[in-house]
């Protein structure tokens, strides 16, 4: 088990590199520096004075990969690829273009983040498995077919109209929840119960079909008949037997969606205003801050790797036959 | 003069990829086998119906040019005006030039807001004033209007319907020639069995798609003749309007999105489960350090560098057209990067399976070059694979457009879409009174579009994935395993 876990991680050190790799291409390489100063500071009427300040202000004055002109291993350290990236890999995230620090942002806005990450992905996953539990228990008569179109219809609306409806219709029409906003502790939880419902229907459709053709496929295994003529209820059947099996492409489903549990909530947050991390992304985005869309990229990419051996971890928790070999 | 954005010239060549690919599925008794049972299938055949429509609507906005200015300039040269305009543009001409000075509600003759009016005995009153188009032939429209629209409206319906029935009895008769049978036989043959033996194809489905769409269409086409049927946007264009020009940028990000993926996910794919070995370490490597790299954030950070590159090099575009269609080519181009690695992982799982197979070891064992192996004997039978995560991925692609240009990293804020659309109609939700007819038309056509790409991709997945024609039970829509689940990105 722990040397399952070691190998692991230890794969996914080459990946973070790569990742790393990648994103210093994309930044440093297809544009240079001087171009994203151009940018910021307007594109007519720049001197390269004022590029040149900029530049030494945020540190990107410095060469690429070797810097000819420092001394013994500073040739290599005093250089944009290791201020930039190779920081990265202890979590040190620099400072945004705007000269805040990246690292404290991300401790502040992680709490907001999950807040409502969290409660979608825990009650939306209850949700849908209920909802293609109960398809599949009442399947091939009119319900299902109805509850399978409805899906389709479900799934083919954009989520920004759920949530511009939700907040039409709950906040401004019947005043039930805040339209958006934040707060700390306890007081939190009126801001949060529209996104967390409004996420929670926008990934009804997609899902409930989803786990509605794992159950269904279960549901033809051998397991099943010997189970119906043991003479067990359907409602065992269902939830005693085939929920179990069904446990693992479940879980491989799940991974799917870790990456979104982090910035799926990207629109949400920023719709809502909630200051997590999405939101702040798309700030970043916005502002064309660059230093703060690769920290994102990077955690990002550690986040879903983190997921990923999480998932492998908990295939062994449900299915007694998975051996750490 | 005619103009060949860098997206038309790519849509065209996807166009003939197309018939490419129909040339083969004629010649493979397979492939012809698997359109049949889309074709028989009756929901199938119906959104392929309103799918053919939008694609029509997308190809006639692709053909572009720049009218000639009246005035020819010094020595007898014509100018060309800076505008890009399309064939969709020219028929739709009404929709595009009578605009309003702002908002007006759909089917409204007087503007949305107050304004101060001077009225001919020199005093000012604050009032709705009249639109200018809008309404306009009506000589009294607080009494007139309702009769007037109630008019149109039930005259469009008849034409509809009319027009329905003509093209429905056209249809049928030719359906009986080529049968050689009585046309009384084969419409009641069309009507109550749509899958026997000799006629495979759901007509019935067709037909009716076909009617309702004539039916919906007709009285829009009478009414927008003089009103404006969506109402208008902020800058008073009619949100009709709009929402056709959105059709082409949905439809362009889905498909050549796909077009970009396809060469990147199919060569490496096969490759690496053909080869094994550190060809396969390699491309496994590459496309798992891609994935996991959250989609919506390498998107990002590939837009925002296009848009430094675009920035910062301003002569490069002749008109803000192509300048627009050139972000919009490299939206496409990031998408296809960010998104070809569910593709290809389905692929080298699928060549692993293959090259173990008799016929393929066979083949190795005669000396067949790798490259014949791969060509003959494996890529023809992933052709499924490829074909239906490519349907499947469209109506994802539809929606991710939405999402990214509200986030700022999708189409050039001055190219027409859906998401610019959405994201505009943000702040007019927020209005009171509320505008919510620019909203609605969006929703309206994105879920038309979406909904019948979805239910085609399902049929098309029904009809060409082995394993769900093996177990087929009544309505049951096959497996989702094979393209993966859609709709979850972004």
């Amino acid at each position: 088990m722990t040397a399952y876990l070691l190998r692991r991680l230890l794969y996914a050190v080459p990946i973070l590199i790569g990742v790393n790799l990648l994103t210093f291409a994309l930044f440093f390489m297809v544009n240079t520096p001087d171009d994203m100063a151009r940018m910021q500071l307007g594109v007519k009427r720049v001197t390269p004075e004022a590029i040149e300040d900029w530049k030494r202000e945020r540190g990107y004055d410095k060469p690429l990969f070797v810097n000819a002109a420092a001394q013994g291993g500073a040739r290599f350290t005093d250089t944009i690829f290791f201020d930039k990236s190779v920081r990265l890999f202890v979590f040190d995230f620099g400072f945004s273009d705007d000269g805040r620090d990246i690292g404290r942002e991300i401790r502040e806005r992680m709490g907001p983040s999950l807040a409502i990450a969290l409660p979608v992905f825990v009650l939306g996953l209850f949700a849908y498995v209920c909802a293609a539990l109960l398809l599949v228990f009442f399947r091939q008569t009119v319900l299902d077919l109805a509850g399978v179109v409805a899906c389709v219809v479900l799934m083919s609306v954009s989520a920004m109209f759920y949530i511009i409806g939700g907040q039409y219709l709950v906040s401004k029409a019947w005043r039930l929840a805040p339209i958006s906003g934040f707060a700390d502790g306890a007081a939190m939880v009126p801001f949060l119960l529209l996104p967390v419902v409004i996420g929670i229907v926008a990934g009804l459709g997609a899902s409930t079909r989803w786990y509605r053709t794992i159950f269904l496929d279960e549901m033809g295994r051998e397991y099943v008949r010997t189970a119906r003529a043991k003479g067990l209820s359907e409602m065992r059947v269902l939830f005693g037997h085939v929920l179990r099996n069904a446990m693992i492409p479940i879980l491989t489903g799940v991974v799917v969606v870790i990456p979104s549990l982090f910035l799926g909530s990207l629109l949400f947050e920023s719709f809502f205003g909630i200051p997590g991390l999405g939101s702040y992304t798309i700030d970043a985005i916005n502002a064309q801050d660059f230093a703060v869309v690769r920290a994102m990229v990077f955690l990002g990419s550690v986040l879903y790797i983190a997921g990923l051996v999480l998932t492998d971890l908990s295939y062994a928790w449900v299915d007694p036959r998975v051996r750490f070999s | 003069m005619p103009v060949l954005l860098w997206t038309d010239a790519l849509v065209f060549l996807l166009v003939g990829a197309l018939c490419v690919f129909a040339w083969t599925c004629a010649r493979s008794e397979t492939l012809r086998q698997g359109w049949r049972r889309v074709a028989s299938n009756g929901i199938g055949m119906a959104s392929a119906v309103v799918l053919a429509v939008f694609v029509a609507i997308g190809l006639l906005d692709s053909l572009h040019f720049r009218p000639a200015l009246e005035k020819p300039g010094e020595g007898g040269k014509v100018a060309y005006s800076v505008d890009v305009l399309s064939v969709l543009d020219l028929l739709v001409a009404p929709l595009r030039e009578r605009r309003e000075r702002t908002y007006s509600a759909p089917l409204a003759v007087v503007a949305f807001q107050k304004e101060t009016v001077q009225r001919p005995d020199g005093s000012q009153v604050r009032e709705f004033p009249r639109l200018r188009h809008g309404g306009a032939h009506l000589a009294d429209p607080a009494t007139g209007r309702a009769t007037d629209v109630a008019w149109r409206t039930a005259g469009g319906l008849l034409l509809g319907l009319a027009a329905a029935a003509l093209f429905c009895t056209a249809w049928i008769a030719a359906i009986a020639r080529v049968r050689r049978a009585a046309f009384r036989a084969t419409a009641a043959s069309v009507w109550h069995d749509s899958g026997d033996a000799q006629a495979p194809v759901h007509w019935r489905a067709f037909l009716l798609a076909v009617s309702v769409l004539l039916v919906v269409a007709a009285p829009v086409l009478l009414l927008s003749m003089h009103y404006h049927v969506l109402g208008t946007s902020k800058i008073g264009q009619s949100v009709l309007y709009l929402s056709l020009k959105s059709i082409r940028t949905s439809l362009v990000i889905g498909t050549l999105t796909t077009l970009v993926l396809m060469p990147f996910a199919v060569l490496l794919g096969i490759a690496a489960g053909y080869f094994k070995g550190w060809v396969d370490d390699l491309i496994q490597y590459v496309y798992t350090t891609i994935e996991s790299i959250p989609s919506v954030l390498l998107i990002a950070a590939g837009v925002l560098l296009i848009q430094v590159y675009m920035e910062t090099r301003p002569g490069l575009f002749e008109t803000s057209a192509q300048r627009a269609d050139f972000r919009l080519l490299m939206l496409c181009v990031i998408l296809g990067l960010a998104n070809w690695t569910g593709l290809c992982r389905l692929l080298r799982g699928e060549a692993l399976k293959l090259r173990e197979l008799e016929y393929v070891q066979a083949a190795h064992a005669f000396g067949v070059s790798h490259w014949r192996i791969i060509v003959r004997h494996l890529a023809p039978n992933m052709l499924h694979i490829v074909l239906i995560s490519a349907v499947m991925g469209f109506s994802g692609l539809v929606l991710a457009e939405a999402v990214l240009s509200y986030v700022g990293v999708g189409v050039d804020p001055s190219m027409i879409s859906f998401g610019t659309m959405i994201n505009d109609a943000r702040l007019e939700m927020a209005r009171e009174p509320m505008v919510w007819w620019s909203l609605a038309a969006a929703f309206g056509f994105m879920l038309a579009l979406v909904l019948a790409a979805n239910l085609f991709a399902d049929a098309v997945r029904d009809a060409f994935d082995p394993r769900s024609t093996v177990r087929r039970t009544g309505f049951r829509i096959g497996p989702a395993r094979l393209a993966g689940r859609q709709g979850e990105g972004a």
